[in-house]
C-alpha cells in the first residue's frame, strides 16, 4: 500500500539530496564515539603491529586495565557522593520559591526570578576568585576535615553545584507550575491545608513530568561537571570522574587502546541516560529555553 | 465588586502565621544560597579586581589600586592578547558553524522525513558527553603518533598540540557537541509554530524556502535570540575542553583559562585574576540581559 502510494509520487530530487546529506552528516556524528568503542575492544599489541586502521586483535582486557588504572571505583563513587545531593537539594530548594513565585502575586517576584535565572548564565570564573578564598578561610576540625577548612571537601564542591543549578530549575519549575490551574490550590485552601501541604501534597505530585525532566538533566549536567572539583579539590582520590579526566591524561594517552576503554568508561553513564531517558532530557532542556 | 476584592488579596491576607513563616522560608533558604554562593562572589569579583589582595594576609591589608590590575592585563600579560582573540574566534566559529548548521538540520528534520527521531537522536547523542570528555575522544582522532587523521591524510600533524591549528581542531570536537544542543531548541520552537501558518503560506502558493524566510523565521525571533544568548555564552564559558588538553597554553589560551591560573595556581594573583574575571562578567551581562528581557516577556 504505501510502497505503491510512494511509486506514484515522482521522487524530487530535492528530496534525495537531503536524505543523502543527512545520512553522511549522522554517519559522520557517530563516528567519533564509534571510534573510541572500536579501538577499546582491541589488543594494544595487535594495534601497535597493524595500526588503527586495521580489523582484529579484538579483547575485553582494556576496560579490566583502564578501570584499575583509572582508580575508576573510586572515583565513581566520588562522582555518586556529589551528584546525588546535588541534585535532590536542588529540585527542593528550586521547587520551593518556583511554588512561591508561581501561586503567589508579590511585587518582587519577577526580580527574584531574574535573580534566580540569571545566575545559572554567568561564567563559572566568575565565582572562582571569592569563592576559593571563602572555602580556604572557613576553618573546620582536622577530624572533619584533612585541609582544616571547606577547600577540598566534598560539602564545597555540592554547595557550589547546588547554587548554580537552583537559578535554572526554579526558572523552569515555576514557569510549569504557573500552567497547573488555580483551582487546584484554592480548593485545597478550603478544605484547609496549608502552604506546606498545599505545595508537598497538591503541587509537587502534579509536577512529576517537570521534576522527573529536570532531574534527568541534572544527573547529567552534575555528572559532566569539571570546573568545581577541579577548582575546589586538591587530593586526587577524592575527584569525581569527570575531573578526574586532567589526571588521567598520563596514564592513559601512551597506549590509545587503554585511552578509548576509560573513554567509554566514563561515557557510560550518561550514553544509559540518553538512551533509557532521551524523553526527559530534551523536556528539560527545551523547558529552560523556549516557553514552559 | 465585593466578591473581587474577597478573591484577589485572599491569597496573601489569609495566611496564617504558620504558613506565614513557611512562605518566607521557602523564599529565603533558596535565595540565601544563590545571592550567597553566585551573587554575592560575583560581586567580590568585581570588588577584588580594584585591589592589589595576593591573596594571603589580612583584608585590612587590603589596597584600593583602581584600574592598575586592568592596565596589568591589557599592556603587560602576553597570555591577554591571544586570550582575547581565541574568544572572539571561538564566537564567530561557534556562530556561523555549529550553531547555524544546528538550525539548518533542525529545519530538515522538522517535516515528514522517515526515521527523523533517528537522525534526531544521532545529533543530540554528543551533547550528553563533557566537554571535558569530548577532548579525550578527539584525542583518538588527531594525536600525532596514534592518531586516525594522520593516517588518513599521510600527515604528521600534532592537531591539538600545534599552537598554530589546535585551536581549530579543539573547535571542530566543540562544534561536534554544540550542534546538536542548538539543533533541538531549534526543533522545539519549530514544532510550536501554528501549523496554520504554514497552510496559509502554501496556499499562497509560497515555496519552502520563501516560507520559511518571510513566515517562519519572524515568528522563531525569541526562539532566535535565546540561541544567540546560549552560543555567546558558551563561547565565553569554554573551559573545559582546553584545561584537559594543556591547561589552556599554547595556542589555547582563553579568558576563562587565564583567571583559572591566577587563582588557583601558585601564583595567587587575587586582584588580577578578578580583573580578567570582572571582564568576563561584564561581557556576559549585557547577553544575560537580553536573555532575561526575553524570556521574562513571554511569561507575561
Amino acid at each position: 500500500m504505501t510502497t505503491v502510494h510512494t511509486r506514484g509520487r515522482p521522487v524530487r530530487p530535492a528530496r534525495v539530496v537531503l536524505r543523502v546529506f543527512l545520512t553522511v552528516m549522522a554517519l559522520g556524528w557517530l563516528f567519533p564515539i564509534a571510534w573510541a568503542v572500536y579501538n577499546s575492544l582491541r589488543d594494544f599489541d595487535y594495534t601497535s603491529v597493524n595500526g588503527y586502521f586495521s580489523f582484529g586483535g579484538f579483547t575485553f582486557d582494556n576496560y579490566l586495565e583502564a578501570w584499575t588504572r583509572g582508580n575508576f571505583g573510586q572515583t565513581f563513587y566520588n562522582t555518586a557522593v556529589i551528584v546525588i545531593p546535588s541534585v535532590l537539594i536542588t529540585l527542593l530548594l528550586a521547587s520551593s520559591v518556583g511554588f512561591v513565585l508561581a501561586r503567589f502575586s508579590f511585587p518582587f517576584n519577577l526580580t527574584l526570578l531574574a535573580l534566580f535565572t540569571a545566575a545559572n548564565l554567568l561564567p563559572q570564573q566568575a565565582l572562582l576568585v571569592p569563592l576559593f578564598r571563602l572555602f580556604l578561610n572557613v576553618e573546620l576540625p582536622y577530624e572533619v576535615s584533612d585541609s582544616g577548612s571547606l577547600y577540598d571537601t566534598y560539602v564545597a564542591v555540592i554547595a557550589v553545584n547546588i547554587a548554580f543549578q537552583t537559578g535554572f530549575c526554579t526558572f523552569v519549575l515555576s514557569n510549569y507550575m504557573k500552567t497547573l490551574p488555580k483551582e487546584l490550590t484554592e480548593a485545597a485552601l478550603v478544605d484547609g491545608a496549608g502552604v506546606l501541604r498545599q505545595y508537598w501534597q497538591v503541587v509537587l505530585p502534579l509536577c512529576r513530568p517537570a521534576l522527573a525532566a529536570l532531574a534527568t538533566l541534572q544527573i547529567t549536567w552534575v555528572y559532566n561537571d569539571f570546573f568545581w572539583a577541579v577548582a575546589f579539590m586538591r587530593t586526587g582520590d577524592k575527584l569525581p570522574v569527570t575531573s578526574s579526566l586532567q589526571n588521567l591524561r598520563g596514564q592513559f594517552f601512551t597506549d590509545y587502546n587503554l585511552l578509548s576503554a576509560g573513554s567509554v568508561i566514563v561515557a557510560i553513564p550518561t550514553l544509559v541516560i540518553f538512551f533509557l531517558l532521551q524523553r526527559h532530557l530534551r523536556a528539560g532542556l527545551t523547558l529552560g529555553a523556549t516557553k514552559g | 465588586m465585593t466578591r473581587r476584592q474577597a478573591r484577589r488579596p485572599k491569597q496573601v491576607r489569609t495566611l496564617s502565621g504558620i504558613d506565614r513563616l513557611t512562605v518566607v522560608l521557602m523564599v529565603a533558604v533558596p535565595t540565601l544560597v544563590v545571592v550567597g554562593l553566585v551573587w554575592g562572589p560575583a560581586l567580590a569579583t568585581v570588588l577584588l579586581s580594584f585591589t592589589d589582595w595576593n591573596g594571603i594576609g589580612n583584608l585590612a591589608d587590603i589596597n584600593m589600586i583602581g584600574w592598575e590590575n586592568y592596565q596589568n592585563a591589557t599592556t603587560n600579560y602576553p597570555p591577554f592578547g591571544p586570550a582575547v582573540q581565541h574568544n572572539v574566534i571561538w564566537l564567530v566559529v561557534f556562530f556561523f558553524g555549529p550553531t547555524l548548521l544546528g538550525m539548518v538540520l533542525a529545519v530538515m528534520l522538522d517535516r515528514e522525513i522517515r526515521g527523523s527521531r533517528v537522525y534526531q537522536s544521532i545529533f543530540f547523542m554528543p551533547v550528553v558527553l563533557s566537554l571535558a570528555l569530548v577532548g579525550f575522544i578527539w584525542q583518538l582522532i588527531y594525536s600525532r603518533d596514534q592518531g586516525l587523521l594522520n593516517t588518513v591524510l599521510g600527515t604528521d600533524t600534532d592537531w591539538f598540540g600545534d599552537p598554530d591549528i589546535n585551536l581549530w581542531a579543539v573547535l571542530v570536537a566543540a562544534g561536534w557537541r554544540h550542534t546538536g544542543y542548538i539543533m533541538l531548541l531549534y526543533l522545539a520552537g519549530l514544532k510550536a509554530v501554528d501549523p496554520a501558518l504554514r497552510e496559509a503560506a502554501a496556499v499562497d502558493g509560497a515555496g519552502e524556502v520563501r516560507t520559511f524566510l518571510r513566515v517562519i523565521w519572524p515568528v522563531m525571533r525569541p526562539v532566535n535570540i535565546v540561541i544567540l544568548v546560549i552560543t555567546v555564552i558558551e563561547s565565553l564559558r569554554a573551559f573545559d575542553i582546553a584545561w584537559v588538553i594543556n591547561k589552556g597554553r599554547n595556542g589555547l589560551e582563553l579568558i576563562s583559562t587565564l583567571v583559572t591560573q591566577n587563582v588557583i595556581g601558585e601564583a595567587s594573583r587575587v586582584g588580577f585574576g578578578s580583573a580578567l574575571a570582572t571582564i568576563m562578567i561584564a561581557f556576559s551581562t549585557v547577553f544575560i540581559v537580553i536573555y532575561l528581557v526575553q524570556v521574562m516577556r513571554e511569561r507575561r
